[in-house]
């Protein structure tokens, strides 16, 4: 049975349930999801598409599930660009994935220096062709932060993505603050197709607002997002427009405060928060209304998923993790016994455990990973600084935000309008250099920093 | 400076370095509409703190999060006393 399962491409769920009843609901538009069955977005271009490494670059989310939808079993792998990837990044993606067919909404002049030879328009309009009967094993790129330069590569395919995904009695209405080409999102994208449901998908740069007025309009019934997202909803007024049945956070630590917030909100909804990263999958959910997981969920060889704890770090085995990082020396993503380490650090408190921070100083700001190296590197390149060191300081709104310790070369400047002034400019340099979610939101000058004793700068969890 | 002062100063300062356009900071002002972004609400939470020696979204359990500017204040004049 499992054999089968395996085997279906994201086209087969399309005949789930009512058809006919069933959207993909963009900010502008709507498109009916069996229309997909006898017609095309690509605008009559899918065999073209056939064996192709494809650049999946679309501002829009909408054109962008529909073409998913459309090169699962054509496409030999597809590489999902979020829409915030720096342009800078794409020539090294491009080379990485051996990409050979860029698919977007945008115009081929905007990637006309990755010297790509076909460019394939991205749409939202269905055009009448023939059922697709494609039935290759497309891998799925998903991309997450490096310390430094281009994102990494993190191969999975509609199998691993499709594990956790569990049968469900009801229709869901889905939708999500996420963006689909995260694996948050795009865990959701799987479960309103795969659930025979819809989706509401959200809009870059649309006020939160006008996306809850778009929920509330479409009568969603199952709503996720990260912690951060679920705050921002909780500030907007119009939040209780909306009833969801069902609520999920994940990509963050949720803490008790905001658990019980969307309790208080929507008192008769399922409330949970689950666990998941781009590498390792989805590993659990817990629904009980506590921040934390209780510790019998650390066992091997009893359930679907495999966790233990090493160093500290939560690990996982199962049949939803990423199979490889892709790429010219690409790390190893699994050790020896099939294990990933998700970097996140957890600590046991009676009979729970809960999660502390992020291995190596990695930094989640709202569900965006920093690494800490990156930034220091940014602040390293004032003239006045001669070390830095960026740290996670927590934070009610997005769990945590950056900080740097800085010493400065003059060490005898005390003077506050001088440093004030070294602030301002350590901040312009890093907006100019990192993404806006990795600028300090505040600096400390301090006479030196610890340092171990093989010389590195010691780092030490959220303070 | 009054708490409604600092607040509004920082929000101010936020909002130029992150380039970011304000609208105008009356009381009855929608936060998520004043042109800030979630991250901007995080930076000025944490530089409220240091400023103002009180982080009153992490202190308080049964914190329900403010939708209007004045409110915000209010959060803050109320943990300061």
């Amino acid at each position: 049975m499992q054999h089968v399962e395996a085997a279906r491409r994201l086209r087969h769920y399309l005949e789930a349930r009512q058809p006919a009843e069933r959207f993909l609901h963009g900010a502008i538009c709507s498109v009916a999801l069996a229309e997909l069955r006898s017609g095309t977005s690509l605008g009559g271009h899918r065999e073209e598409l056939d064996g192709r490494s494809v650049l999946l670059a679309a501002r829009d989310q909408l054109p962008a599930a529909l073409a998913l939808i459309e090169l699962d079993g054509i496409a030999r792998r597809v590489v999902l660009c979020p829409p915030d990837l720096a342009t800078e990044h794409l020539p090294e993606i491009a080379a990485n994935a051996q990409v050979d067919a860029i698919v977007s909404d945008r115009d081929a002049a905007d990637f006309a220096n990755l010297e790509i030879p076909l460019h394939i328009r991205a749409t939202s309009a269905i055009r009448p062709a023939a059922a697709p009967s494609g039935d290759r094993r497309t891998i799925w790129l998903l991309l997450t932060s490096g310390t430094t330069g281009a994102p990494k590569l993190v191969s999975h395919d509609v199998a691993s993505l499709s594990a956790p995904i569990k049968p469900v009695h009801e229709v869901p209405l889905w939708g999500t603050f996420y963006d689909i080409r995260r694996y948050g999102g795009l865990q959701i994208f799987f479960r309103a197709l795969i659930g025979g449901g819809s989706l509401i998908l959200s809009s870059a740069g649309e006020p939160t607002a006008d996306h809850i007025a778009r929920l509330a309009r479409h009568q969603v019934t199952h709503l996720s997002g990260t912690p951060s997202h679920w705050r921002r909803a909780l500030m907007s007024p119009t939040l209780r427009a909306i009833a969801p049945s069902f609520v999920r956070l994940s990509g963050e630590i949720a803490d008790q405060a905001i658990l019980d917030n969307l309790r208080a909100v929507f008192p008769r909804a399922s409330i949970g928060h689950a666990y998941a990263s781009t590498e390792a999958g989805v590993a659990f959910e817990v629904n009980d209304g506590l921040a934390g997981f209780p510790a019998r969920f650390v066992s091997v060889d009893r359930g679907e998923v495999d966790l233990k704890i090493e160093d500290g770090s939560l690990r996982l085995r199962s049949s939803r993790t990423a199979s490889s990082y892709v790429g010219r020396d690409a790390p190893a993503l699994r050790d020896n016994d099939g294990f990933v380490d998700t970097g996140d650090m957890v600590e046991l408190r009676g009979d729970r455990y809960y999660f502390v921070g992020r291995k190596g100083g990695i930094i989640n700001v709202g569900g965006q990973k920093v690494h800490p190296e990156e930034v220091e590197a940014a602040i390293n390149r004032h003239p006045a600084v001669w070390a830095s060191l960026v740290r996670a300081r927590k934070n009610p709104i997005t769990g945590a935000i950056v900080a740097a310790d800085v010493v400065l070369k003059d060490s005898s400047i005390h003077d506050g309008d001088t440093t004030a002034q070294t602030e301002r400019e350590i901040i312009a340099l890093c907006r100019q250099n990192v993404a806006p979610h990795k600028v300090p939101a505040m600096i400390r000058f301090v006479p030196s920093l610890n340092v171990s004793e093989t010389g590195k700068l010691l780092r030490h969890g959220p303070s | 400076m009054t708490i409604k002062a600092t607040v509004i100063s920082e929000i101010e300062q936020i909002a130029n370095q992150h380039h970011k356009i304000l609208a105008p900071l009356t009381d009855d002002a929608i936060l998520l509409n004043t042109g800030l972004d979630s991250l901007c609400f995080a930076v000025l939470v944490t530089r409220l703190e240091d400023r103002l020696g009180v982080d009153p979204f992490s202190t308080s359990d049964d914190m329900i999060f403010p939708v209007t500017l004045g409110d915000f204040v209010r959060v803050y004049e109320n943990a300061a006393r």
